[in-house]
């Protein structure tokens, strides 16, 4: 009778830790899950864009159809927005930020993976971090040492206000920027993960106590429900890394506005 | 022996349970101003859409990113919700 008293929510590592394929645990070179999953971020777009070059002829078919509309995608409804008329240097970044994200949070919902790559803090915070890199490297090349001046001393504000402008754009543009980047994949990525779980959990708890088959028709559709949710967050989660990551580039080369 | 165990466990029970009211209150807090925040930048955007159908895909960027940026304060609960649940 005591309901909710079945069900019982693995502990969190048993649902983020996966035990290594080869090599050790704990070593540099564990390879496990998380690790298959990265090398297919890597390997997938590699083989659409391969596959996709081999075409000749004004009329794209078959791969070549995939990965020119991955990249027109990626064009007009990021890179433009988000840097501008030159951007043409950036986009390989941009696409490549793209796919790898996007393969590493559909794998939530494939069946035999049902782990989101980017549940794990590490596959975020080295894109974070390369985006970070990225948009200071941009920004000194563009503008030279002045680009700090630009960002930290921006004009148009009264020299008084200086004193809490300077510390609040230092903070927010390099140390708060990178981190909140990284948070907000891998958070969402974390929550999506742990809440199909809680259903999957519910659904098999209520399935295996006996005379509970009017419950599981709330639990069960509910979990079908999310399924499609997370497949809609791992897009939308992957065009709002990229997105950002634009905006963070298009900042650094037009520092003015 | 058992008295002294048993005023342990009670202990380590209360953490737990002081440990999980505070990590759903934390969420809970977190998830209040990104609630109002997210429900009025997309009604704005919304409307917008509505009045100039014509600038819908710029719209519907822009919001993409004022979503991210006030979504990550419920996520930064998020995480610390895991971290006094979990760690």
């Amino acid at each position: 009778m005591n309901l909710l008293g079945a069900v019982k929510f693995p502990p969190i590592e048993n649902v983020i830790e996966w035990p290594a394929w080869l090599f050790e645990d704990s070593t540099y070179f564990a390879f496990n899950k998380i690790a298959f999953i990265h090398f297919l971020g890597l390997m997938i777009p590699v083989a659409i864009f391969v596959l996709g070059a081999r075409g000749s002829g004004l009329v794209p078919r078959g791969f070549r159809t995939v990965s020119e509309g991955i990249v027109n995608f990626v064009d007009t409804q990021i890179a433009i927005p988000g840097i501008g008329q030159d951007r043409k240097p950036y986009l390989p970044l941009l696409v490549s930020f793209f796919l790898f994200i996007f393969i590493g949070n559909i794998t939530e919902v494939i069946p035999f993976f049902q782990m989101p790559a980017n549940a794990r803090m590490a596959g975020p915070l080295v894109l974070a971090i390369i985006a970070w890199g990225m948009f200071i490297a941009v920004g000194v090349r563009q503008n030279g040492l002045a680009y700090f001046k630009e960002v930290l001393f921006p004009p148009g504000v009264p020299k008084a206000l200086y004193v809490l402008v300077t510390p609040i754009e230092l903070l927010s543009t390099f140390f708060v920027r990178p981190f909140s980047h990284a948070v907000r994949l891998f958070a969402n990525m974390l929550a999506g993960h742990i809440l199909l779980i809680t259903f999957g959990v519910l659904c098999i708890s209520v399935w295996s106590a006996s005379g509970l088959i009017l419950i599981q028709l709330g639990t069960f559709p509910g979990l079908v429900a999310f399924t499609a949710f997370e497949v809609g967050v791992s897009l939308i989660q992957a065009f709002v890394f990229t997105i950002l990551a634009a905006v963070y580039i298009g900042g650094a080369l037009h520092p003015a506005h | 022996m058992s008295v002294l165990a048993q005023i342990a466990q009670e202990a380590s029970d209360l953490q737990n349970i002081e440990a999980a009211g505070g990590a759903g209150m934390a969420y809970g807090l977190a998830a209040i101003g990104p609630g109002i925040g997210i429900g009025y930048l997309v009604g704005q955007a919304v409307q917008a859409m509505a009045r100039q159908p014509e600038s819908a895909g710029q719209v519907q960027t822009t919001m993409f990113l004022g979503i991210a940026f006030t979504e990550a304060l419920a996520l930064i609960g998020f995480v610390v919700f895991i971290l006094l649940k979990f760690v």
